[in-house]
């Protein structure tokens, strides 16, 4: 699955904002190294030490898309960067999603930020011929994005809010029992909901966990966690972990 | 042509950049991203007697111009390194690798040098004694003059004539004492810096970013403190030194020589840009020829009046 990173510049196409807090950028550069979805790239921002990791959102040919939320000085520094400005990524890193696994109907539940690697493995899902359906997790109408995409794919989405101002009132997990049926799911999100989903799934399925990152490609061992088939490395042998070997 | 070349105690490097244990893992991560040959050498992580997990995440906090890091030393312990990892090394790394150990007591020191002097791959011992010794409070071994001489000693007789290097840690008030004691208990060499003792605090949070709440502080920031203290060390002994502590550039790697440096390790900046040693090996004869040196080991504290 995972192949070789790749150091290189990209220019930077778009950087929109899309939701409260939420913006859009498209990168052009050699794409080559990403091999998998739920895959990560790690972005060097000028005056920051260490690299930024986000996952990849969408690839298409170049051009590569991700979807990054504004939560401290690197992510409000990223989205002042205007389009035409290069930024150094090391891209294919990260295990990513299985998609041999998920049978004809996986279901796709993201959270947040947790959204946008789902919507490339969508579309992977559909071109192998699978039948994915997608619940969307925020907390608020304002926070919501990437349902159309979603709709425009063809699959079902629902979309769930904490507070209830728009689509299912609740957590995905409220969503999820209204699923049944599903081969296997995918998920990404805070690691609560990740938890619960985990706990409240009827199949089998991935994981993608977060955590701080000194390199992000398996030399520090700063992002190690436990897992029931031995220590892991979340850059490299994650972000990805199977359900049945995470410890909680 | 220039002459790149460089020695520690017998142990022949064709250029002095090594990349510095902890952020090389057992080099075969970065073997696949270039060939690894064209390093000096490399320090592999710091093995210890038992297997570690290490601390608790996050492990990791960014600072200005530097890093902090808990990992705790997490490793496989010295028999898996010698029964997995240094085979596996041996088939993209042909040089001799500097195996990095740690450990709480005297014991756990000889028993990893030991085992690692009797591995032909092996070319130089580093003894990191900047972790707590358990018997005596928790205190670093590497902050004591008299238990750092104890150390060297222990570890310098089971070390099958391979060169023992100490590597010192930065958070003491007199550093050039501790080498002096290194040297005298029979050393053959010093390295220096390991990282400065830092934290941070999430606001947020309101706490520690670190799980751990202190780290180990490196990288950029870090230079100019470690350049002081090689330059201090090697005022104090005549054994070799390598340099490290912020080490970013082919111009740093010169300063470091300097200022007293027989070879220079590179840690933090591996983390950033995982091709950064591979670019300043390159960059470095262009960087001598316009510096007008001929031979490395000419500049070797030349900075020394
Ligand atoms: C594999 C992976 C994929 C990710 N994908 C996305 C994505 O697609 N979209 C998105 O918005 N966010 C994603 N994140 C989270 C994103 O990396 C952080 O939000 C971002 O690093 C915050 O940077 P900052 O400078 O704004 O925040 P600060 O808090 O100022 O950052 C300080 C340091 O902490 C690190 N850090 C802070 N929060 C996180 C976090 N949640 N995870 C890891 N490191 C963190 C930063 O990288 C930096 O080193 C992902 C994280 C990981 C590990
Ligand atoms: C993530 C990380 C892990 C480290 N692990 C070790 C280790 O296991 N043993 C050791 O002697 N030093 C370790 N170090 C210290 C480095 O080898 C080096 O001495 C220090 O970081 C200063 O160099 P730098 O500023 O170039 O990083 C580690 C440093 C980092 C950043
Ligand atoms: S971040 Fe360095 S090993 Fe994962």
């Amino acid at each position: 699955m995972a192949g070789c990173l790749k150091k290189g510049l990209f220019k930077i196409r778009k950087n929109r904002k899309i939701a409260k807090d939420i913006y859009l950028m498209i990168l052009q550069g050699d794409t080559s190294a990403v091999t998998a979805p739920g895959q990560f790239v790690n972005i060097a921002l000028n005056g920051f030490y260490l690299r930024r990791p986000i996952s990849v959102c969408d690839l298409s040919g170049d051009m590569l898309t991700i979807i990054y939320k504004v939560v401290g000085h690197g992510t409000a520094y990223m989205s002042k960067l205007e389009k035409g400005r290069h930024l150094d990524l090391l891209t294919g890193l990260g295990n990513g999603y299985d998609t041999s696994c998920s049978g004809d109907k996986p279901l796709l539940i993201g959270g947040g930020v947790g959204v946008p690697p789902l919507y490339y493995l969508a579309k992977k899902l559909l071109e192998q011929k699978k039948h994915p359906s997608v619940i969307l997790g925020f907390n608020s109408r304002e926070d919501v994005f990437g349902e159309q995409e979603f709709k425009a794919l063809g699959l079902e989405t629902v979309i769930t809010t904490a507070d209830g101002s728009y689509g299912i009132s609740g957590f995905v997990t409220d969503a999820l029992k209204n699923f049944h049926n599903y081969s296997y799911f995918y998920s990404c999100g805070p690691e609560a909901m990740l938890k619960a989903v985990s706990d409240a799934s009827e199949s089998s399925g991935e994981l993608s966990f977060e955590e701080r990152m000194g390199c992000g490609f398996g030399a520090c061992m700063g992002c190690s966690c436990k897992t029931k088939y031995g220590n892991k490395r979340i850059c490299k042998d994650g972000p990805v972990l199977k359900k049945e070997e995470v410890i909680w | 042509m220039v002459n790149t070349h460089v020695n520690l105690s017998g142990f022949e490097l064709d250029n002095p950049v090594i990349p510095a244990s902890g952020t090389f893992g057992y080099g075969y991560e970065f073997a696949e991203l270039y060939d690894i040959n064209i390093l000096g050498t490399f320090s592999f992580k710091g093995t210890t007697r038992d297997p570690r997990f290490g601390n608790p995440t996050p492990r990791i906090a960014e600072c200005a111009s530097g890093m902090l890091n808990s990992v705790g030393l997490q490793n496989p312990g010295v028999d898996q390194v010698i029964a997995e990892e240094l085979p596996r090394l041996k088939k993209c790394f042909r040089k001799k690798v500097i195996a990095n150990i740690s450990g709480f007591s005297r014991d756990e020191y000889v028993c990893c040098a030991e085992k690692l002097a009797a591995q032909e791959q092996v070319g130089l011992i580093e003894v990191n004694v900047s972790c707590p010794n358990v018997h005596n409070g928790g205190m670093s071994f590497g902050t004591c003059p008299s238990s750092a001489a104890e150390i060297t000693r222990a570890v310098k007789a089971v070390a099958n004539h391979k060169p023992v290097y100490l590597k010192l840690t930065p958070n003491v008030t007199n550093v050039a004492e501790i080498a002096k004691a290194c040297e005298d208990a029979g050393a053959d060499g010093i390295s220096l810096i390991n990282t400065m003792l830092g934290m941070r605090i999430d606001l947020r949070k309101r706490k520690p970013v670190l799980a751990n709440t202190m780290g180990g502080f490196s990288g950029k920031a870090v230079f100019p403190v470690a350049l002081r203290m090689v330059w201090q060390v090697y005022e104090a002994v005549r054994i070799p030194i390598i340099g490290m502590g912020g080490v970013s550039s082919t111009e740093d790697v010169l300063e470091m020589m300097f200022a007293g440096a027989s070879a220079v390790q590179i840690g933090a900046a591996n983390l950033q840009n995982p091709f950064i040693c591979k670019e300043i090996i390159e960059e470095l004869p262009a960087v001598m020829e316009r510096l007008n040196i001929q031979n490395l080991t000419d500049i070797i504290g030349a900075a020394h009046s």
